[in-house]
């Protein structure tokens, strides 16, 4: 699968810029994770490339297509969950996935067959007969992700499909989702970002409707000025001299964001003076942070 | 792990058959009640001329509910639409799929009419009991009816590109029955307005349908000058 976007543009009504020339190429199958702050941009971006909204100005190509000219042609391969989709109320699971499977062509006897495989590959075949109205939150979720995953789809745009969900019902749906990549492109949106770390086999950051940066995790982290985290254990403590970030983290601990040189040094200081500590590569959050927020580590 | 075989073939029936079942068959299936939801409104008002006319209004509100029926399922598309779009964002849902805005729609007007099929049969009992028609007249009734609808259904799809959200669409059909259906002279023969009025009545086009239908059952003439057009009431 491959995607391309060259400076695309929105401009909603009102001169609301939600994008701002964003161009970005992916040429891989899998999960590409979208993330970024409340009103980035992330949903004008997949409206945009699942032919559901128009560009202010710019282009996107979808395997070769271009999502405003040749519309139709991309809708033939793609399937999406907007952010905002329920599941009918008065409807059932099996109703659900039937329905949306009948709307990309299949019959509906085909369609009842891959809707039973779909809603038990989701451990939902005991509420496939119920009214979605009577499922939990996440139950009805999945309902909403197993309408794209049971089709044939080979590109699938889910804007924030495990909003709301537990931690478990979330895993569920990950595991779901890995089982799902292997031939296709997954574009996923979340506010999660462990999600996108576990997820994501490349993840992109989207701020002010800007493609910040995008990467492998590792990619991204060596984006990052200190790719270190070390968190020590002790209070009031005067650490040495060291070229990174220090923060007085609530619980009185500190972490200290650095480059592997200072590390190094860091680490046998605290060994001798036998002060408990921990190093970590930083984590997701902590490159968000600081590519977005143009924090000390992103400069 | 799922059957994802590519349809090079789309199934266009089956897209148009989405559209039914999301929008009318499931809705029967899972809520039966549904099926007389669609009954009451026309046979209220029906019963409602009948008594007031001591029966003899009988046969011209008979039709007049079959016009009320086919215009409101055709404005119902409206408040249907706008619940998908808005409230569901099933429509985006289905932008993002090999189903076309056209087949969408067609399906989605033809899920109007499978709704009311059972509104549809009790009325048109009630047509064939009260209101005898030639087959002639059967037909220039059967095309009226199928023109009213596609101009409501239209007026239904138009509305619903205007409205962002339910509140809206309330406010759409709450106004549309009256002024289509109730107030114009549909169950009742345009004779009984005023004269300066009854050219008032000509700005619903659900009139000229009750005209038609009128004069295919030879209630009233209509004549080929305008002045005709009013219509003369012929009644025991
Ligand atoms: N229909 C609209 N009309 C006007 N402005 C809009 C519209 N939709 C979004 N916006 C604006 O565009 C910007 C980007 O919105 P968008 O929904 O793409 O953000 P997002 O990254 O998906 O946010 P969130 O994480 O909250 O879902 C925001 O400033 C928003 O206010
Ligand atoms: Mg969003």
């Amino acid at each position: 699968m491959d995607i391309q976007v060259t400076d695309l543009s929105k401009i909603y009504s009102g001169n609301v810029s939600a994008l701002n020339g964003v161009s970005f190429h992916i040429d891989h199958n899998g999960t590409f994770a979208l993330i970024g702050k409340n009103g980035a941009g992330k949903t004008t971006l997949v409206r945009i490339l699942s032919t559901q909204l128009m560009p202010t100005s710019g282009r996107a190509f979808i395997n070769g297509s271009d999502v405003v000219q040749d519309a139709r042609e991309v809708r033939e391969i793609i399937a999406a969950v907007p952010q905002e989709a329920r599941a009918v109320p008065w409807m059932t699971p099996m109703q659900t996935i039937t329905s949306y499977l009948m709307w990309r062509g299949y019959t509906h006897s085909e369609s009842r067959t891959m809707a039973r495989d779909v809603l038990r590959s989701l451990g939902l075949e005991d509420q496939e007969n119920l009214k979605n109205r009577s499922l939990s939150g996440g139950q009805k979720r999945k309902v909403l992700v197993a309408t794209a995953l049971a089709s044939e789809a080979k590109v699938i745009f889910m804007d924030e499909p495990t909003t709301g969900l537990d931690f478990i019902s979330r895993k569920e749906l990950w595991d779901v989702l890995a089982g799902m990549k292997k031939d296709r492109l997954i574009i996923l949106t979340t506010h999660y970002l462990e999600e996108a770390e576990q997820l994501g086999d490349r993840i992109g950051i989207i701020d002010h409707g800007r493609m910040v940066d995008m990467g492998t995790l590792e990619e991204l982290r060596g984006l990052t000025r200190y790719p270190l985290s070390l968190k020590i254990f002790a209070r009031n403590l005067e650490l040495p001299d060291v070229t990174g970030q220090v923060r007085r983290l609530a619980d009185g601990e500190i972490q200290v964001l650095t480059t592997e040189d200072q590390a190094y040094g860091l680490v046998t200081s605290l060994l001798a003076s036998h002060i408990r500590f921990n190093v970590q590569e930083i984590s997701l959050n902590t490159i968000f942070e600081s590519l977005v927020q143009g924090g000390a580590n992103g400069e | 792990m799922f059957r994802g075989v590519p349809t090079a073939n789309r199934n266009v029936g089956s897209q148009i058959y989405a559209s039914i079942l999301v929008n009318s068959i499931y809705a029967m299936v899972n809520y039966p009640v549904t099926l007389i939801n669609t009954l009451l409104a026309p046979l209220s008002i029906l019963a409602v001329v009948t008594f007031a006319s001591h029966g003899t209004l009988l046969p011209v509100a008979a039709e007049g509910a079959l016009i009320m029926n086919m215009v409101s399922s055709g404005t119902s598309m409206q408040g249907d639409l706008s619940h998908l779009k808005n409230d569901m964002r099933l429509q985006d849902m289905v932008v993002s799929s090999p189903t076309g805005p056209g087949i969408y729609i067609m399906g989605m007007a033809l899920s109007e009419i499978v709704y009311s099929i059972p509104t549809l049969a009790v009325l048109v009992v009630f047509n064939i009991l009260f209101v005898h028609l030639t087959a002639f007249g059967s037909v220039i009734l059967f095309l009226d009816m199928a023109t009213i609808f596609t101009f409501s259904v239209s007026l239904g799809f138009l509305l619903s590109t205007l409205s962002s959200d339910i509140v809206q669409s309330w406010a759409f059909s709450g106004i549309l029955s009256p002024i289509l259906t109730t107030i114009p002279p549909v169950y009742y023969p345009i004779s009984y307005i005023p004269l300066p009025f009854r050219y008032l009545a000509y700005i619903s086009p659900t009139t000229y349908s009750a005209q038609i239908a009128q004069n295919a059952a030879h209630f009233i003439s209509i004549s080929p000058r305008f002045r005709g057009c009013t219509g003369r009431f012929f009644f025991p």
